[in-house]
């Protein structure tokens, strides 16, 4: 293999992984990149699917290939119960007959609507353990980074090479640079894994991780369980990095074993010797390195309109005075106006409408039980026009309702949901009305992007639960 | 995909940083099943005073005047000129085929996002990065002067401006010769069908448990 790195040299965990999948290097500084696993959903893959059909080709191995709709599917009971058949809006139907109907011509592996194991694309592959340590793992969506959580080389794509992955289970790359963040010490009890990526965004900007794949280490990171861990990796694109990493350890190890898709006896054993090498070696490069301490991260909101807008719960939004420069002063100006706040308003101060409680940031099992512990026996205030909880596959609902958790948030006024993306990007029913603000347990504040006109707050469940109990943000750690 | 040689074409400026690939294209025209007819759509929230709609009729919506793209000046802009970080957020290839779709086929910003930065030049549109100096004149240039052009030559890497000055700027080798030749890169990789099957097969015999198949 045209590996020109000596065997001695200390390598990444990214590095590692990029070596493992090179099938040709370029003279032009372009490689030929391996993909193990694409996941597919109804949004990104029919121009993909119709490129292959006019071009007369078939997909290069079906087994790398993964689908289940999400983002366009209802989440009431009423219009799941009759399947594709029951979703009212009919361009979102046709969307999703769409991928039904291109995975039963070409064999794709599909999870279709009412699966129990459907549901969002990002909580599916590491649920069923389709996504695996050390894989090359790609899909026509930005929050692929989730799957960098097992140790894993994930990235989203778009549509054209969605279409060259299906062709040639290959993508043309060129090799990201390294950025190490290290989160050192303990968090505080009240503070998640969803405060922690905030405030990594809040420190690097949502650029400064562009032409990076980040790995998150430290101390916080190790002490996180799977789940925490996909969330960090999740918004890693949210900081303009493409992929985000972990390290695998025994708490990767142990979530991946038993899964349907890992592999079992022999298999897993030798498997898990081939894994143990996927951490970063001493003293690798690293081409940037962030330093952040747990202990002085605090639950996180965010104000304005793009996620490095963030705040601790204890702050103030900001005044244009506040802008290092013109450019600044015009983002903060516009969000200010477009979010309904003025300058220097406490962030608890800030009335809430809605609250969602989902997404592939935070729809896991342990993301449900941190919101039903906060809202148990209590009631969601009465400006509150709706809260829902959307669960992120058909097995989390599963698990959920068998551990009394539907019934929780059904007690406290929340309503419970069937799986899929839902108002984390509002192209299904769920969405905001013009003006509304939400707590959104999600990943993107982005103007529109939860409903036209909608106003945005991300935050943890913990933190999206105290609000919709109080309707009003305050502080989790005041009120657990 | 359409080739891209030289585009000689009126600048619009859009003057804001981060703009996202929400605010390129919403999610509600990313039900279509087509990669065409997006550009009636592009920045739509910023465009229309109304909520969009993929069956509305287009013509007949409120118009935001103020909207930069709005303006009589702009109109049949090729070249937008753009801020820092310009495309982040979803991998949307949707939010290329809309900007091509409205016509532009060059972006200049200081720095754009990566996936989007990628989907551009799988669509014959050339985004440009330039120190944030240049294009901070280039968006003083743009607005002081009506009908503000720009040639942008790829082959020769150079963006030649109304008074005679030359910019030259990087563009990446294998995404050049694409876009130049307007090539297919599936064809490109398949060219290699024999390497990667090569590959495949030692890899799955050393670690069969990437098949990644239902045990």
């Amino acid at each position: 293999m045209p590996n020109t790195q000596s065997k001695t040299q200390a390598k990444t965990l990214y590095d590692k992984l990029w070596d493992r999948h090179v099938v040709k290097q370029r003279d032009d500084g372009t490689a030929l990149i391996y993909i193990d696993k694409q996941l597919i959903h109804e949004v990104t893959s029919p121009q993909a699917f119709e490129g292959l059909k006019l071009a007369g080709r078939q997909p290069w191995r079906i087994e790398g290939n993964l689908a289940t709709p999400d983002h366009n599917v209802p989440t009431t009971t009423a219009e799941r119960e009759k399947g594709i058949e029951g979703i009212l809006d009919p361009v979102s139907k046709k969307q999703v007959q769409t991928l039904a109907d291109n995975c039963d011509e070409f064999h794709i592996p599909v999870f279709p609507i009412n699966d129990e194991r459907q549901g969002i694309v990002h909580v599916v592959g590491p649920e069923q353990g389709a996504t695996l340590p050390g894989m090359t793992i790609v899909c026509g969506d930005s929050h692929t980074s989730t799957h960098g959580a097992l140790g894993a080389l994930a990235h989203g794509i778009g549509t054209s090479e969605v279409e060259h992955v299906l062709a040639t289970q290959c993508l043309i790359q060129k090799k990201m640079k390294n950025m190490l963040v290290k989160v050192d010490g303990q968090l505080q009890p009240g503070v998640t894994a969803k405060d922690v990526v905030l405030a990594i965004i809040g420190k690097i900007g949502t650029a400064g991780g562009t032409g990076y794949a980040i790995e998150f280490a430290g101390e916080v990171i190790e002490r996180l369980t799977m789940e925490g861990r996909m969330t960090v990796c999740n918004m890693a694109i949210e900081a303009g990095a493409r992929a985000g990493l972990i390290a695998v350890d025994q708490t990767t190890l142990d979530y991946v074993k038993g899964r349907p898709f890992a592999p079992k006896g022999d298999l897993w054993e030798q498997a898990v010797a081939d894994w143990s090498d996927l951490v970063s070696d001493e003293g690798a490069h690293f081409d940037a390195v962030v330093e952040l301490k747990g202990a002085e991260i605090k639950p996180q909101v965010t104000w304005g309109t793009s996620p490095e807008m963030v705040l601790s719960i204890d702050d103030q939004v900001p005044g244009p005075e506040d802008a290092k420069d013109d450019v600044e002063r015009g983002n903060i100006e516009r969000a200010l106006e477009y979010m309904g706040l003025t300058a220097h308003q406490a962030i608890k101060d800030i009335k809430l409408d809605r609250v969602f409680i989902g997404s592939c940031t935070n729809s896991r099992i342990e993301d449900l039980r941190e919101a039903a512990e906060v809202v148990k026996g209590k009631h969601v205030a009465d400006n509150i026009i709706q809260a829902i909880v959307v669960p992120g596959s058909g097995l989390v609902q599963k698990q959920a309702e068998a551990e009394g958790l539907d019934k929780i948030f059904e007690a406290a006024g929340l309503e419970w949901r069937e799986p899929g993306c839902s108002m984390c990007l509002a192209m299904n029913a769920d969405k905001l009305g013009q003006g509304e603000h939400c707590a959104s347990t999600s990943n993107r504040n982005f103007e529109g992007r939860q409903g036209f006109g909608g106003r945005t707050h991300l935050v943890s469940p913990a933190m999206a639960a105290a609000a919709a109990i109080a309707g009003h943000f305050v502080d989790v750690r005041d009120v657990a | 995909m359409q080739k891209f040689e030289t585009v000689n074409g009126l600048v619009a400026p859009m003057d804001r940083a981060n703009v996202d690939t929400d605010m390129i294209i919403p999610k509600q025209f990313l039900k279509s099943i087509k990669r065409s007819g997006f550009g009636v759509n592009l920045f739509d929230e910023l465009r229309y005073l109304d909520e969009g709609r993929p069956d509305a009729d287009n013509s007949k919506r409120p118009i935001n005047e103020d909207f930069v793209l709005n303006q009589p000046r702009y109109q049949g802009a090729q070249v937008l000129l753009a801020r820092t970080n310009f495309g982040c957020g979803s991998s949307r290839e949707h939010a290329p085929w809309a900007l091509l779709d409205y016509g532009f086929r060059v972006i200049i910003a200081p720095s754009f996002a990566d996936i989007f930065f990628n989907n551009c030049f799988k669509n014959g549109i050339l985004p440009i990065v330039l120190d944030e100096e240049i294009v901070d004149k280039l968006f003083k240039a743009c607005e002081a002067i009506e009908g503000y052009s720009l040639t942008v030559d790829l082959p020769n890497q150079v963006i030649n401006t109304p008074d005679g000055e030359s910019i030259a700027f990087d563009v990446d080798a294998f995404r050049k010769h694409c876009l130049v030749n307007g090539l297919d890169d599936i064809g490109l990789t398949l060219e290699d069908a024999d390497a990667i099957r090569a590959f495949e097969q030692k890899y799955h015999k050393e670690k069969p448990w990437m098949l990644g198949v239902r045990t």
